[in-house]
């Protein structure tokens, strides 16, 4: 699952580099955008593959950008106000802490998000709590909590940017990260 | 030289709208009164003298002043063009006259060059029916201290009519977030209450939030995500110096000053799961107050520094609980609904203004803490962060504009409200200065 504000992202930082590079009318901007998601996927998957130059990197990096592999959704999602992994995230959840485990050279970032409802800072709270569930399941699971780090955005950084449920349950969430490849 | 400009809007709800230009091009504030208190005292502010070398005084005080009686909902200024007259000394007034305009008080003053840019403002405040003065300054200034000079005005009018402090001189501090080149941005700034003088204070490409004056007045702490993770700054915002808080590596954040400055108390995950903890700014200890596995944070102190309430989902769902500064077991304060959350004592303690949220709706309300009674004085969707004006007449709050994040306040009795506009950005997180002391 991709986020939105990251292909935003992408699609800027693309439009800001076919303006360097071409003639600069809407035209070629509008087309830059157009690019923004193919190119990202297509640079995802590039890097996976040169992934086996990475220092220390026996892991086979590439399974993460295989859409028919399980490992390449690194999003889990919560119930609104909890951060408790619902059951059907259970699989997701083991599989990378399975893959953490048979790779202890690897260390993720565990980033934990809340949708804009209610205060601020509880929502700060709420991501962080939404975190520790995952590493707390990842440790059970045989990962080493040395290779997990917690950070909470809170309601800072959403995926979707709507006001309705349809972008509040795409922001109640955990994103793996995994070292850039 | 700016001079505001005003726009009058005949709609019955919009009082007021006036455009208010910045030294900052990008921060534009719009303040429209969206509701106004029925039984306002109808006051009149005659447009001041100027003696000076040049046309126009470096301020329009007289406006400036007007601008403030009405934003504080207590008061109903005569509209100018509805003046039969405009006298710049209680000599020349005809008290006669503003009574058939049911003109209640009045105000008339002028501004004197004095050279060298000393200025000096008078002003007369009077009763109309029974053609009385009630106060009378005269009060030197300079051109670059004039609008602060206006607003203290509108503080001694506020205060001989009503009997309260008023805080017209006082600064809101809060956040901006936006995207410009598709790029994050978030400022931190401190504009007058007026929304004049808007200043960043703080730039960064990582979100910025939850911003708190000291209780002097001189410094800010602040959440900051600059090096990667949440973690509390405090700056001075005269010399702009900043230092970190705690040591790099746990997460920190919701910082709250101890009525006397001596202390923070601060949410921190450092053993696990956010507790509340208390910084001593002199002995730099961090002293653990909540022990649970549930979230604690938003902690804020009471006003005699005795006890902080903090929120807490140890019930299940996030509700107010008081704690005693020295510790202890903590006692639930909210009962009412499922959401209860970021609570703040008003100055005089008696009142918690917090965030109260049902079915999916998050709306500002105020409980009163011997009553336990709740009143909720929004009705927003999405209303966060209230913050009560030192003198607790009124709460300012984030709100959900209709493309963007805006800054609103209300009287604390929910009858007045207004709204804070910027050009851009999403404008979030407001704390409302002390007093400067």
């Amino acid at each position: 699952m991709k986020n939105g504000f990251r292909l935003l992202v992408m699609a800027a930082g693309l439009v800001l580099f076919t303006a360097c590079s071409s003639t600069g009318d809407s035209k070629d901007g509008a087309g830059a955008d157009g690019q923004g998601g193919a190119t990202g996927s297509a640079t995802d998957q590039g890097s996976a593959q040169s992934s086996g130059v990475q220092p220390g990197g026996s892991a086979n990096l590439a399974v993460l950008d295989d859409p028919n592999n399980i490992l390449s959704n690194q999003v889990i999602y919560f119930d609104f106000d909890s951060s408790a992994v619902k059951p059907e995230s259970m699989q997701l959840v083991t599989a990378h802490a399975a893959f953490l485990a048979e790779n202890p050279g690897l260390r993720v970032r565990l980033e934990g998000h809340a949708d804009e409802l209610g205060s601020r800072e509880y929502n700060l709270g709420l991501g962080e709590g939404r975190a520790q569930a995952v590493k707390r399941l990842m440790v059970l699971n045989g990962t080493g909590a040395g290779q997990l780090e917690n950070i909470s955005y809170g309601e800072e950084r959403p995926a979707a940017l709507g006001h309705d449920e349809s972008a509040w349950w795409q922001n109640r969430r955990v994103e793996i990260v995994y070292p850039a490849r | 030289m700016k001079v505001p400009m005003s726009i009058r809007k005949p709609t019955p709800w919009l009082l007021l709208a006036v455009l208010l230009f910045t030294r900052d091009a990008a921060a534009i504030l719009t303040i429209e009164i969206t509701q106004g208190a029925e039984g306002a005292l109808p006051i009149a502010v005659v447009p001041f003298g100027w003696t000076g070398a040049t046309g126009l005084p470096p301020e329009n005080v007289s406006e400036i002043v007007t601008n403030d009686l009405a934003r504080s909902g207590r008061f109903k200024p005569l509209p100018e063009k509805d003046m039969l007259a405009r006298p710049h000394q209680g000599s020349e007034v005809r008290f006669r006259d503003w009574r058939i305009l049911g003109t209640e008080s009045m105000v008339v003053g002028r501004v004197q060059d004095r050279g060298n840019g000393n200025l000096e403002v008078q002003f007369q405040l009077f009763d109309v029916f029974r053609g009385e003065q009630l106060i009378g300054y005269s009060i030197p200034a300079t051109a670059q201290g004039l609008r602060r000079t206006a607003h203290q005005i509108s503080d001694l009018i506020y205060e001989a009519l009503t009997g309260g402090r008023g805080a017209f001189t006082t600064r809101v501090a809060y956040i901006v977030a936006s995207r410009p080149g598709g790029r994050e941005s978030y400022q931190l700034q401190i504009a007058d209450t007026d929304g004049f003088g808007a200043r960043t204070v703080l730039n960064s490409n990582r979100p910025i939030m939850s911003p708190a004056w000291s209780p002097d007045g001189n410094r800010l702490a602040y959440v900051s995500f600059e090096e990667g993770r949440p973690e509390i700054y405090v700056q001075d915002t005269l010399s702009g110096q900043r230092r970190r808080l705690l040591p790099a590596g746990a997460s920190s954040s919701a910082p709250a000053w101890s009525p006397d400055g001596s202390r923070l108390a601060l949410t921190s995950s450092r053993d696990g799961n956010p507790d509340i903890y208390v910084y001593d700014m002199a002995s730099t200890q961090l002293r653990r107050l909540t022990r649970n596995p549930a979230i604690d944070t938003e902690p804020a102190w009471a006003p005699d520094g005795r006890s902080l309430i903090f929120t807490s989902d140890r019930g299940g769902g996030p509700q107010i609980y008081r704690i005693a500064a020295a510790g202890g077991d903590p006692q639930r304060v909210t009962f009412e609904g499922r959401y209860n959350a970021r609570g703040s004592f008003s100055p005089d303690g008696k009142r918690l203004a917090l965030v109260h949220g049902e079915n999916n709706r998050y709306s500002i309300g105020v409980l009163e803490i011997d009553t336990g009674i709740l009143q909720l004085l929004t009705d927003g969707a999405l209303d966060e962060s209230p913050s009560f004006a030192p003198n607790g007449s009124m709460i300012i709050y984030a709100t959900a504009g209709h493309d963007r994040g805006v800054l609103a306040a209300v009287s604390i009795d929910g009858r007045v409200r207004q709204r804070l506009l910027l050009q851009e950005g999403d404008v979030r997180d407001p704390a409302w200065s002390p007093y400067r002391k």
